[in-house]
This record gives C-alpha cells, structure tokens and sequence, in this order.
C-alpha cells in the first residue's frame, strides 16, 4: 500500500480508541496504556491496582486484524505499551453504556446479581467477561473461571460474579454488540492504519520501532542491535512499572504476524511455534497435539497475561521459573535463532546458559520454537507447583518425557525443572538412574537421591528449599503411579473433565 | 440513579423499604467506570503530586541525608522532611506519640517514610525519590516475633489480662492436660484502590483533604496536629474508598498529613498516592501471633481451665495494637465455656511496619486460638472435634460467662450449628469422606464445620456514639449525610433504606452523599461492624425528630389527634384524609417547620473496666457456623475446597442481598488469610511479598466448588437495635477457620486421625505437606 511518494518509515503511531482514531507523532517508548487513558485521555474507568499485570482492573480489550475479522482480547493496560498497539481498536469501559444511558448486558447482569461491593475492580471484571462473553456467549464455570484467573476482588468472593457471568446472555447476544456489528467498518480502519511501512516513533536512544515485517525486524536489530525487543510487556512492563528501567530504544515485535502462530509438519511430526504465537493461540493448538502441555498453559498468569504473553517471550527472558521452558525441554525442544539472514537452530537446553545468561547474540532473535510431537507411546507430564493454584509464579516445576521398551525398562527419559536452579534444567543425574531399569516403585525410589546431583534449589518467599526438592522428588513419585496406576485421584482437580 | 421520578401515592409498600435485598447504591456507577474515586476527580487547576521516600533498613540513625540529588531532578517542586512539619510530627491513633509522619533521626522498619518529593507529575516525584543518598547507623533489628526478649520482651503498649476463677489450679486437678503453640500469620487488606489523598488548600488555615480513609475525624485531627491548627480549618471528605478491611482505619493518615503539609507550604493543590508495592511495605497489616495454650480437660473432652497467651507482632509503633490483642483474648473462648481461665496478651515491638485494624481486629486470632485447642483435645481422645465442640458451647442458662466477666444473653449457637450439621448432612459426608480416603493412597478429603460468636461494639466505649444529618428540602427530596464512610459493604444503601423506611418515601428520594467531617463532626471509624449499627440508628434519630415535627404541624394545622397521623407510603394519612409526602413537606415549609435535623445515637449498656478486665464491653453477639470440605494432595499439599455450607445470624437483615455479600465475601477472605496469603520478610525486615505477584489472595478460581450461603432468617436482634438487626462485616470472616480445619482434617488421615496436625497458619501447600510428613514419620 506504500505509494512512491511516501517515506517506507511513518512518524506516527496510529490506532483506535473506543470510537476515535488517535494518532501520536510523540509518545514515549515506556508510556504505558493505562497512563495514556487516565492521564492523557482522561478516561478514568479504567483502574490501576497493582501496575504489574496481577490484578485485572486495567484490564481493556485490545483488537487486533485477524484474516477478514478482529480478534478482541483482553489486556492489562497497565503493562501494555502505547507503542505496541498500531494497528489496533482498544475498547475501554466507557464504551460499554448503550447511548440511551441502559446498560450493556455484562453490566446489567453484574448489577442484577451484586457482582460489585466497592466496585473498584469491578471494570476490570466488566471488561474480563466482555471478552470471555464475545467469543463463549454461554460458558461454562471453567471457562468463567480461567476467563477471570486475571482479575482480583477482595470484597464478593467472587460467587456473585460468577453467577453474574452464566447469566449474561440472558441479557442480550453477541450478535447484537456494537463491537460485532460494527465490525466491517472497524476491520477497514484497522486496514487503512496499517500500511505496510515501519513505524518510528522519537529520535535518538529516546525512541521505538515497529518493525513492518520479520525481515524488517531483522535489518531494524542489525542497526540497532543493543535495542530491547518487547513483544507481550508482560515482563518488560514490570522494569518500567516497578523499577522505573529506561528501556529505551525498544523494537516492538507484537504486531509482526508472519512470527505468530503454529505449523504442524506432519511428516517430520513437529510443531514449529512461531516466537510470537501467545499463549492463548498456543493452548489452542496445543489441546490437540500434546494435551498435557495445553493444560499447563491454564495455569500460566491470568487470561489477559496469556493474551499478552508470547512462547518466545517466555524463552527469551531467560528466567529460571518461565512455565513453558520445562516442558519443552523435556520435549526435546530446538530453537532457531535469527541474525539478519542468518539463521541457527539448538536445543533449547542449551540456550540457557546461567542466571540472566542465555545464548542469544546482539542483534538476534528468537524466531521459532521447534517441539517434535510425542510418540503415542511417549508418556508426558508437566506438572506446575504454587502457592495459589492459578495465577501464581511457580515455586517448582517439573516435566517428564519418558518412553518405555518391550521390557518394562525406561527406554529413555527426558525430565526438567524450573524453579530449581538458576536455569530451566535436566535432571541428567535422575535421567542416568532410571535409564534402562525397570520402571517400578523401586527404581523411582532409588533415584530419588540423585536430585542431590541435579539440583542445589534456593529458598525464598515462594517457598523452601527443603519444600522445593521434596516437592520435585514427588512429582517424580506422581508421574510413576500416573504412568501405572489406575483411577485413584493422583492430584487435586477442580474441573472434573481435566 | 437519584433520577426525579413521580412519587406513587397508591403503593402499598415503598421501593427501597427496610429488609429489601436492594443492589447496592452505587452499582450502576461501578459497572460503568463512572463511580468516581479519588484519583478519579478532576485534578484542580496547579495540582501537584507527592511520593514518599521510604527507608532501607529495619532500624538505624539516620548519619546523612543528601537530598540534592532529588530537589534538582525534573519536575521536583520541593522536599519535604520532617522539619517541614509545622505542628506535630505524629500520627499515632491512640496519642503514644510513636509514629511520626516522616522519622526524624531514627527509622525502625524497613519501608519507613523519611522524605516526601513535590512534583509536577507523579512520575517525577516517584523518579526523583530514588536520587536521595541517606547514611544509616544500622542498629540491632527484631523482625521475627521469636527474636524478642522472652523473659521481658519490649511492648509497643500495656498489655490486658483476663481471668475468672483459678485456671492454674483446674489446669493442675483436671484428668488430662495438654500444652501446644499455634503460629497463625498476618494479611496485607489488599484493597483494590490503595491508599491516596488530595489536598487542596484554601484561604487562613483551611484545607481540604479527600482521603480514602474509614475514619474521617480520625484523619481530620491528624491534618489540624500536624499543621498546627485548630480542627475547624481541616474538611476530610470521602465519597467512598475501593475497599477498606480495616487497612483505612488509621494508615490513611500519613497520606493526608503529607499532602495537606504540602498543600498549605506550596498553596497548591497536592495528590499523594503510592505504588502498590511501597502500599503494602509502608502500612500496617493485620498481626501475626504466636498463640501458646494449656488447657486441662476431662475425659469426655470438656474443659476444665484454660490458659492462653496471645503475642502478636505489632511492629515498632502501638497504633491500635493494644484494642487489637485486646480483642484476641476477648474471643478466646469463642462459643466455649471455660470454668476456670486466665488469658494474656503480649504485644510486642518489633522493628517492622506497625500492624493496624484487619477485619475481625484480633478476634479472629483469639478464636483460632479456641479452635485449636478443642481440635487438640479431640484428637487426645479420638473423637470428631464437632463432638467436642458441641460439649463446651456456652450454656443459656448457665456456663454462660465469658472470660471477661459479661454473661452470654443471646446464645443462639446450638440451633445454628444443628441446623447446619442437618442441612449439610455433616454426619453422612463425613463417612463417605472416611470411606473415601481409604480408597485413595494421595488425596485426601477432610471436613469440618466450625461456629462463631462474635462480640459487637468498639471495646473502647466512647467510640459507640454516631451522629447523622438529613435535610429535607420542599420538594420533598431527602438529602443524608451520617458519620459511616462507604468502602464497599453498601453502608449508604442500608441507612437510607432506615431513612426511606421511616419516612415511608421511595429510596430514589433519598440522596446519599459523601461522607464529611463539615456536615457531622466528631466521629468514629467505620470498622467494628458497627456501620450500620451506628450510623443506622443516628439517621433513623434524625429522621424521626422531622417526623415528629410533620406530625405536630399536621396535627395542629388540621385538628386531629396525633394518633391519626400515618404515614403511607410516600403520603400521609391526616384523620381521614390522605396527603402526599412532598405536599405535606411543602406546606409544612409555608408554615416555618424546621425540616432538617441532626440525629445522634449512642450504644446503651455498655461498660467496661480494663484494669479488672471486666465488665459488659460488647452490646450483643453475632453468631454463625460454616462446614468445609477440603481434598488435599499429598504429594505436594495443594489443595482444593471442594464445598462450604454456611449458616449466618444477622438478626432482621437491613438488606439480605448486601449482608449475603458480606458474609461470602468475608468467608473467601478469611479463608484467603489461612491458606495462601503469606508475609514474608527476609532478615533484613525486607517485606518480600509486597504486590499480587508474590501475595496470593483467593481468586474466582479458589473460591468454594458448592458454595451454600443462608442467613438465619428466623433470628432477630435480641437487643434494640435498629430494626433487630445484626452487624455482619466481621463475623463471617471467622467462618474462614473451618478451611483451615478440614484441611488439618485431611493431613490427619493420613496417621489415622491419632495425632493432631497442628497446622500453622497460613496453611500453604508448603506448610500442608510438611504436616503431612511430619504425620507419616510420627505414625510409623
């Protein structure tokens, strides 16, 4: 769409707020979401209560071109950069009320049920189950549940929200939300922003890019190699919420499609994850391919972190207690790594180099995370330990891959932990002592003291180290009998289908 | 809302009566975004921002303090320390004078207030406060309760003790004994909307503040102390807060002195509010305690003496420590009787944030205490503590005094808790739970149902007085103002459904408005449960004296009795004719009838002597039970609560939806307390879990799988209160406990219910699994 006469770099970030285009030829590289819609915009439904994406009352819809339609998600805005968002319609909850003054049906049906006490979450909640109702209009408990894994209420205790959220279509349809029916009109807008161009936004070290491609991408971090990427902001946003971090100049990837989404190459019986593909689009793969790894992702952060998030995100930071490096590993995961044109693919084991070190050269990036598919006589299990079920960081995390010969003997067996080092790691020690024996009680027993070997785990607010190595100790216990036992619940579940 | 609508004059019944399950008032502002908080208001014309700096270390002098870096950064309008305080710098509650707005020479926890940075932006006053350079002299710090002195350990405040009858002696004779200790941890409120304060200075020595606090009066004499002024120049005014739990009791005050000192020094407008992790590091939270216990008993399991002591970390300031553990050993009975008791408190200094006023203010820690003394003496003799409980409950005739001397008038536990055992089917699942864990070698299923009685009114008794205003205006527009602040459980929708009850209007005449220290003076915090209480009997007060004068002008005016004057609803009926309410009001105007009042109320019967420690502190009990079942992993000790019934008195409820709502939401958060909300300070006195990301509050996902929730609709108020009701925001909190118990329930399977788990609060998976070890070694 670029004519000759246009500059292939556009100076302005443009995008779509509630039903107003903004377009911004100044904004800085850290100026967060909810700070523009409070400060700048002066739309004060929107609420801070925490600044680090835990809490939920920022939370916005933020839609995004999906083929010929919007995908619509929810978001913290207090963590989302503005600078992420060209090309998008973020919806706040001043966009909800009908222009007769009534009520939308998400709304009515949270005032009807007294799904607000101090009502200071309450437009994060609001906009939580807009999202949810939008693409489930009848949901299930679980669904309405993980839907709100992102949102805090210390007043209702939340049975008065959920009764709320079962309710809602009883209100009105989807079909009938000016959001959907509005839709054509939107998609074209979002069209006309994006142009094709790259967007640069502020001079000097005092800017942002939004590459227009992953080629783009490329030449941008060959120019500009020491500029921090930030794709979901879900822990980049804390270094400036929290830590008051410059982190400028920043190349914002999020909106790069050719990097989201996932491959399936049938005969070589891999997955390739692109680097950007969410969390959110990944379980929905995932749930079909490795069902174990999908369930995982429920427990990763709350809905609007899972919708901000990315795969590559997660493996880039490096950090020890990263949900889904365990398991990929444990998969036998590779990564390819890009640098301009030149592309190089590793275990992921090996990406990880120590505590904040990973192997990743100035100007690269991470493209694509490469998962081979587990044989169907592949036992795989991943199992995530915290203090409060759902949304919460991992104390510890273990993943198993284990194959079993003719013999009853472990024909070969793969198993990682987060949590317990200052890496995502292998318990080769444990591996080597289960390796070939027969897989019984006793060899589990037996190999229980070779975590010694493996791991040196800390102690810290999450929990002990005495609880994180007895813990990782069982879950090898509990992937023994969930490889041999028959019915007996081996852990606790909420949802009876899981 | 408070749309103009046309009265109807034929209804049998108003809308918005006393006993509707109305929503709440504000719910359609808070589903919009459009219900305005604090740091919603439109900022006036020069507003600046402060931010506070906060110390880094637990207990030093401070050497050197080189603020130059932080007045030259961008933005920075000025610094403000201590020797900018021009009146007092001291925010102490109780007036110890022990807890200054900004520490002078000394810092005593780790967090601590010490500057405070004027900007144009909040941004750069919070950039700026990292620039400062301060020298400490660190001294000897006690973070963790079990570093003080155990001999004489150094207390923020004089501690009470209680005693009736020789509980050493029962102790010594009774036929079995046993002597345990219980650590059970504190809780950050976590309100959604942290604290915040705005300033705006006005001509002499005015100020006005808005402040997110529940004790406007509290904060008002604060501003005027440190500012050196007399109270009449300070306005607080709070239209509501998002969420309060105690957390806005006294912590407000730092934020409105600061910005008012600010305010009336630059003659700008000044807004403070902290980032939520230097929220939860610089105020109080609820206390942790250390409960030790020795109790002789029977063999059928009754108590014969008991003995508890009650340390708690209040941190390096008294604040409300000394009501606070207090009310621990006024509810360390719960709804047992105990002949022969001598109860302690032990309030100790420690150098971390001084602990304040957390829903339930200590009771729940005194009856975490009961509990796990009966749940001891159960498994000394194999029996299902239920059992044991039921055998020790308050008398209501007899064995119906409590520690404190004040005899139990209004015991209705029995029939709460047999109504719930029937209705839960407590006996059966209890069985299938028995039969189900013999059958499954890692999870197990526990179960529990444990009951609350809850004492009523502020112990301190000059706090149990409110005072309300209405105006009615010749419309016949009702405006109402009381003394109670809005923090979420729907006070102002209760008392104006007393106002529209009496005056027999529509509660859309009835306008709610914010909460000032202008309009009714001098009065208590909302907290104590007492809301409604309070707050509903001054406004009915208020209400009543116009009413009274409408009915002497109509008598007067149209010659008939007093007898004969009724009020309808939204009209009234004057012999045998009948007058809509706006009619009579106007011309209740013509003829000069004055048509507003100020009500007032204060709590009748009580007293109490603390030295003897006795005396009638609490107007009446609020009872209720709850039953949880819990499965427990016991690979790794998650955990899920699979089921919860409660039972819960409210007496004649105000408002059933709203009380409902107080107690589901009360359970969740004291449950929360017990489970996964952990404070965890490192050694340095560092608050590690200082934001959702490392402190864990209940979600919708760990919320009950079955949740039944019913009031007990046949139980009214024994006493006069308003309409018989009952207050209700702290008492089911306690229902919490029955989580931590059917979790202990479950540990105990796994060494066949022999040996009591003693489960240390709060239970998180880490503490659940080592119980769990811990049982399966001693079993062998």
């Amino acid at each position: 769409m670029t004519t000759p006469s246009e500059s292939p770099v556009r100076r302005e970030l443009r995008f779509l707020l509630n039903d107003r285009q903004i377009a911004l030829s100044s904004v800085r590289p850290d100026q967060t979401l909810l700070d523009f819609l409070r400060l700048d915009q002066r739309l004060r439904g929107t609420k801070e209560g925490c600044a680090e994406g835990d809490c939920g009352a920022c939370t916005v819809l933020v839609g995004r071109l999906d083929g010929d339609t919007i995908s619509y998600e929810t978001v913290n805005s207090c963590i989302r950069f503005v600078g992420s968002l060209d090309g998008c319609h973020v919806v706040t909850v001043e966009h909800l009320k009908r222009p007769d003054g009534s009520l939308h049906p998400v709304q009515q049906a949270l005032v009807d049920h007294h799904g607000s006490q101090c009502g200071f979450c309450t437009p994060g909640f609001v906009m939580a189950l807009y999202g949810l109702w939008m693409n489930d209009p009848h949901p299930t408990v679980e669904a309405i549940e993980k839907a709100l894994q992102g949102n805090l209420c210390r007043c209702t205790g939340y049975e008065p929200i959920v009764k709320a959220a079962l309710a809602i279509s009883s209100y009105g349809s989807p079909e009938e939300d000016p959001l959907f029916q509005e839709r054509s009109q939107v998609v074209a807008a979002l069209r006309a922003i994006r142009d094709g161009r790259r967007v640069e936004v502020g001079e000097g070290q005092d800017r942002f890019i939004v590459p227009a491609s992953a080629d783009d991408l490329a030449a941008v971090l060959e120019e500009l190699p020491g500029a921090r990427i930030v794709a979901g902001s879900t822990d980049v946003g804390l270094w400036v919420t929290k830590f008051m971090r410059n982190i400028a100049p920043v190349v914002f990837i999020g909106g790069i499609d050719e990097l989201r989404g996932i491959s399936l190459d049938a005969e070589k019986r891999e997955l390739t994850i692109g680097a950007l593909t969410s969390y959110t689009d990944a379980k929905a793969v995932l749930a079909e391919h490795i069902p174990a790894f999908a369930q995982l992702i429920d427990r990763i952060g709350g809905e609007q972190v899972r919708n901000m998030g990315t795969i590559g995100g997660n493996i880039a930071n490096g950090s020890p207690i990263g949900d889904t490096p365990p398991a990929l590993i444990a998969l036998n995961a590779r990564l390819t790594l890009r640098k301009g044109a030149t592309r190089r693919t590793i275990p992921l084991e090996d990406f990880f180099i120590a505590y904040g070190k990973q192997d990743r050269q100035p100007g690269e990036f991470v493209e694509a995370i490469h998962v081979p598919l587990p044989d169907a006589d592949t036992h795989f299990a991943a199992w995530k330990v915290s203090k409060r079920r759902d949304e919460d960081i991992s104390a510890l995390l273990g993943a198993f891959a284990m194959k079993l010969g003719d013999d009853g003997a472990v024909q070969s067996i793969r198993i990682a932990y987060g949590g317990m080092a200052a890496t995502p790691k292998r318990a080769k020690a444990v591996e080597a002592a289960l390796q070939g024996k027969p897989w019984t009680e006793e060899t589990v027993e037996a190999a229980l003291s070779a975590y010694d070997a493996d791991f040196t785990p800390i102690s810290d607010m999450r929990a002990s180290a005495e609880y994180r190595m007895l813990a990782a100790k069982n879950l090898l216990r509990r992937f023994h009998l969930h490889t041999t036992q028959g019915t007996t619940p081996l852990t606790v579940t909420r949802y009876e289908a899981a | 809302m408070n749309r103009h609508t046309v009265a109807e004059i034929t209804a049998n019944k108003i809308r918005g009566g006393v006993g509707e399950g109305r929503t709440h008032d504000s719910a359609h502002k808070h589903v919009t975004g459009e219900a305005i908080y604090i740091d919603d208001m439109p900022e006036p014309a020069g507003t600046l921002h402060a931010y506070l700096g906060l110390s880094t270390v637990a207990h030093g002098k401070i050497v050197a303090m080189d603020l130059s870096e932080v007045e030259a950064a961008p933005g920075v309008v000025a610094v403000l320390t201590a020797r900018d305080i021009p009146g007092m710098n001291d925010i102490s509650a109780t007036g110890a004078n022990d807890e200054p707005i900004l520490a002078d020479s000394l810092v005593q926890f780790l967090g601590q207030p010490i500057f405070a940075v004027v900007a144009e932006t909040r941004e750069q006053a919070r950039r700026a406060c990292q620039k400062a350079k301060v020298e400490y002299e660190e001294l000897p710090a006690i973070i963790e309760p079990e570093q003080a002195d155990p001999v004489n350990p150094r207390l923020v405040t004089k501690p009470m003790v209680l005693r009736r009858g020789d509980a050493r002696a029962a102790i010594e004779k009774a036929p079995r004994r046993l002597t345990g200790r219980m650590n059970v941890g504190g809780q950050d409120h976590f309100y959604l909307e942290g604290h915040i304060a705005l300033a705006v200075p006005g001509e002499d020595m005015d100020v006005l503040v808005y402040s997110s606090t529940q004790h406007p009066s509290e904060v008002q004499h604060m501003v005027a102390h440190a500012l050196g002024v007399p109270s009449h120049a300070v306005t607080i005014e709070v239209r509501r807060m998002g969420g309060g739990f105690g957390g806005k009791e006294t912590q407000a005050n730092m934020f409105a002195t600061v910005a008012a000192i600010a305010a009336k020094k630059l003659n700008r407008p000044v807004k403070i509010r902290p980032d939520r992790d230097d929220d939860m590091t610089a105020t109080g939270k609820r206390h942790d305690f250390i409960i030790d216990y020795d109790v002789g008993f029977d063999d059928e399991g009754r108590i014969l003496g008991a003995d508890f002591t009650y340390a708690a970390r209040c941190g390096y300031a008294a604040d409300l420590s000394g009501a606070v553990t207090d009310r621990a050993l006024f509810h360390c009975d719960n709804t047992y009787f105990y002949p022969a008791v001598h109860a302690a408190a032990k309030p100790l200094y420690t150098n971390t944030v001084s602990n304040t006023a957390f829903r339930g203010f200590g009771g729940p820690q005194g009856i975490v205490g009961a509990e796990r003394v009966i749940e001891e003496i159960a498994y000394a003799l194999g029996k299902d503590p239920l059992e044991i409980r039921k055998l020790n409950f308050y008398g209501t005739t007899d064995r119906n005094v409590t520690p404190h001397h004040q005899t139990v008038e209004d015991n209705i536990i029995h029939r709460i808790v047999e109504e719930l055992e029937a209705d839960c089917r407590y006996r059966e699942r209890r069985e299938e739970i028995a039969a189900f864990n013999a059958k499954s070698p890692i999870v197990k299923r526990g179960i529990a149902l444990t009951p609350v009685k809850f004492g009523i009114s502020f112990t301190a008794t000059q706090y149990n007085q409110a005072g309300a205003l209405v105006h009615v205006y010749t419309d016949g527009s009702v405006h109402l103002n009381h003394g109670g602040t809005e923090m979420g459980q729907g006070l102002n929708q209760k008392v104006a459904q007393v106002v529209a009850e009496e005056f027999q209007i529509d509660i859309d005449r009835v306008k709610i408005t914010a909460t000032t220290t202008g309009k009714v003076p001098n009065t208590s915090a909302t907290a104590a449960s007492s809301g409604s209480d309070l707050n509903g009997m001054a406004a009915l007060n208020a209400a009543r004296q116009i009413k009274n004068r409408l009915i002497d002008f109509a008598s007067e005016k149209h010659g008939v009795p007093k007898d004969q004057i009724v009020f309808l609803p939204n009209r009234v009926r004057i012999g045998n004719q009948e007058v809509g309410f706006n009619d009579l009001i106007r011309e209740a105007y013509m003829a000069r009838v004055q048509l507003s009042a100020a009500g007032f109320y204060k709590t009748p019967k009580i007293h109490w002597d603390r030295e003897k420690g006795e005396g009638h502190p609490f107007y009446y009990f609020a009872y209720g039970a709850a039953c949880s079942e819990v499965s427990v992993d016991t690979l790794t000790g998650e955990y899920l609560v699979e089921r919860v019934d409660i039972l819960h008195d409210v007496g004649r409820s105000l408002n059933p939806a709203l009380d409902k709502g107080q107690v589901e939401g009360g359970f969740v958060q004291g449950m929360g307390w017990l489970t996964t909300e952990e404070l965890v300070w490192d050694e340095k006195g560092r608050l590690m879990t200082h934001a959702p990301s490392t402190y864990k509050i209940p979600l919708a996902s760990d919320r009950p799988k079955v949740f039944n929730v019913k009031l007990a609709e046949w139980s009214q108020n024994a006493e006069p209160t308003v309409y018989r009701s009952k207050a209700v925001g702290e008492p089911p909190f306690v229902l919490g406990i029955s989580v931590l118990h059917a979790i202990s329930d479950a540990v105990a399977s796994v060494a066949g219910h022999r040996i009591c788990p003693r489960l240390d609060a709060p239970a998180t998976p880490e503490r659940v699994l080592m119980a769990v070890e811990r049982l399966r070694v001693a079993a062998r």
